[in-house]
């Protein structure tokens, strides 16, 4: 069954129950003083397709990312994701259960080569932890699987080329590729991508919008984009 | 003008157990500023708890000098997780400003009356190295090259210190490789970036300002070891700024940038003090220009020149990167480390 399939049934109007669902919302407000910036009744967003949210400046597009990944509180509401309550959890763990999201203005880490921008998002690494970080051969077998992993996505991305630069040399574009792929090392159930084609010329939105189908459908992950542009 | 003497008292300086201390302690902060972009502006404050643990457990409870040691690096501990936990969730001015506050607290409370049955007040406490210096293995007389020489009491002291630098020093290479470390840079570049892939950005930052400040706490027990005495107006929030110089100096974020900022700071202040005192000795320099009491305060200023000269030739430190350096956090750079080769496949998106 192709994701397209999977909607076939479904009608076309606000609010509509999915077929299998892996981000549920209900009643999520958020407001900044006197100004409502989100107020959500209810919102689906289906495993494995690629979801929208469209609205103009000022809808509050960015905002509901922000409140359902954690990045900022709500004021009501509840969300669950896969199945499982997320609302009032932190960031990152939200993205340890497989929801990641990207920035509007991107944020790769400038002083941090390719590469270390992408292994660094592995997740359930040894090393990490203070005193296996000591050891050398504690995470060393651990490490190369990551740097192959992230060998690969690197060269899908077409960023293999600049592995060792610092990533703050790359040109905004690369970044934008570089953020995707780098939301990708974590292995994530859903990405959201905050206006992923905000700053992006035309020639490359095309690009872009090639890597973000083909990382949607094989894997059955579902990439929610939260963007003014129209395609 | 004796230029051998000169050079001796400078690379006296430079190899005691000063420069071993603050090298210590610059290792500690070079953690926080240089790996993790932690702004500790009170790194004199875990220095000074580490002291005044050794002194007091020893000087006015009578205790065993190693439960000292013990207690002044878990007083380290303690004031790290006080000031981190309220602020590491704060953007990281408030980690700054509480640093700085509560450096000048310890000290304002160590110096006041009412502390004087426990820290000695104003006279502080002396005499509780003993047992450390009855320990000392190295049979006495004087050790060294020429016009060089450190006595057997110091030469103890600097195999401990600088044994502790080396060990510290190895600690920080080994982390800064581990994926530990590559979080901790993670977090210096960008603290949101890293919390959307799934990393606990508070948790490290924790971790990192007890690692730093138990290295401070170290280089303050050294430094009471060392002196055998501790006074609280020598924890003046001056303290931390040297060692940003030496930081800076040696280069942030480099493993040697903090050890050799130490060699290189104490070699230029002592050079300069001796220079100027010879110069002013042998009447090369009037008294009436420069009176040999000034010789203190000029001293500094003659090493903020040369730190000026040093930044501007080698803006990134002794050790740094200049690639690195021309980044910046979050700036965007224009020239790539390694060169394009010709051979290269074009980049596609990376026209820009």
């Amino acid at each position: 069954m192709t994701p397209h399939d999977a909607l076939s049934g479904v009608p076309a109007e606000p609010g509509v129950p999915k077929p299998d669902p892996v981000l549920v919302v209900d009643g999520v407000c958020k407001d900044f003083g006197g100004v409502r910036a989100v107020d959500v009744e209810h919102l689906e967003v289906q495993r494995g397709v690629i979801t929208a949210l469209i609205g103009p400046n000022g809808a509050g597009k960015s905002s509901l990312f922000n409140v359902l990944t954690g990045f900022a509180r709500a004021d009501a509401g509840h969300w669950t994701f896969d199945g499982r309550g997320a609302a009032g959890l932190p960031a990152h763990r939200l993205a340890l259960r497989g929801m990641v999201r990207t920035f509007q203005l991107t944020r790769v880490l400038p002083r941090l080569t390719v590469l270390e921008n992408m292994t660094i998002a592995a997740t359930g690494q040894r090393g990490e932890r203070f005193l296996p970080a000591f050891l050398r051969p504690a995470w060393r077998r651990q490490e190369r699987d990551i740097e192959r992993r992230a060998d690969e996505l690197l060269e899908r991305f077409r960023l293999a080329d600049t592995r060792d630069d610092y990533a703050g040399y790359l040109s905004g574009g690369q970044r934008k590729l570089l953020e995707v792929a780098r939301a990708l090392m974590v292995d994530p159930a859903l990405v959201l991508l905050d206006e992923p084609m905000a700053g992006v010329n035309p020639a490359l939105r095309q690009n872009l919008l090639a890597h973000i189908a083909r990382c949607a459908i094989p894997a059955t992950r579902c990439c929610s984009s939260s963007t003014t542009w129209t395609w | 003008m004796d230029v051998i003497a000169i050079l001796a008292d400078a690379t006296r300086s430079a190899l005691g157990p000063v420069a071993a201390l603050y090298a210590l302690a610059a290792i500690g902060l070079n953690i926080h500023f240089g790996y993790t972009g932690l702004l500790n502006f009170g790194q004199v404050a875990f220095m000074l708890v580490g002291a005044y643990g050794v002194a007091v457990p020893v000087a006015v409870y009578g205790g065993p000098l190693w439960l000292g040691v013990l207690v002044g690096l878990a007083l380290a501990v303690v004031l790290a997780l006080l000031l981190g936990v309220p602020t590491l969730r704060l953007r990281a001015d408030y980690l700054a400003i509480a640093t700085i506050a509560a450096g000048e607290v310890l000290r304002i409370v160590f110096n006041a009356g009412f502390a004087q049955p426990v820290t000695g007040g104003v006279f502080g406490l002396s005499q509780f190295a003993g047992p450390f210096y009855a320990a000392n293995p190295v049979p006495p007389g004087a050790y060294g090259l020429g016009p060089l020489v450190f006595g057997n009491r110091d030469v103890w002291v600097m195999i401990v210190g600088w044994g502790a630098v080396a060990l510290a020093t190895v600690g920080v290479f080994l982390l800064v490789r581990s994926p530990w470390g590559r979080v901790l840079r993670g977090v210096r570049e960008d603290e949101d970036a890293v919390r959307s892939i799934g990393k606990n950005v508070f948790g490290y930052k924790m971790q990192s300002l007890v690692l730093g400040g138990v290295l401070g706490g170290a280089g303050g027990i050294l430094l009471a070891v060392d002196a055998q005495a501790v006074t609280p107006n020598t924890f003046n929030p001056v303290v931390t700024f040297y060692l940003y110089t030496l930081v800076i100096l040696g280069g942030a974020g480099t493993v040697l940038g903090p050890v050799l900022g130490s060699v290189v700071f104490w070699f230029l202040l002592s050079f300069a003090d001796s220079a100027l005192r010879q110069a002013i000795g042998a009447g090369y320099i009037p008294p009436q220009v420069i009176d040999p009491a000034d010789v203190g305060a000029l001293r500094f200023a003659l090493v903020g020149l040369g730190l000026m000269l040093l930044l501007v030739f080698r803006p990134a430190g002794i050790l740094g990167n200049r690639a690195e350096m021309r980044l910046g956090a979050g700036g965007s750079g224009v020239r790539r480390r390694r060169l394009p080769r010709a051979t290269r496949k074009p980049v596609e998106g990376a026209s820009r």
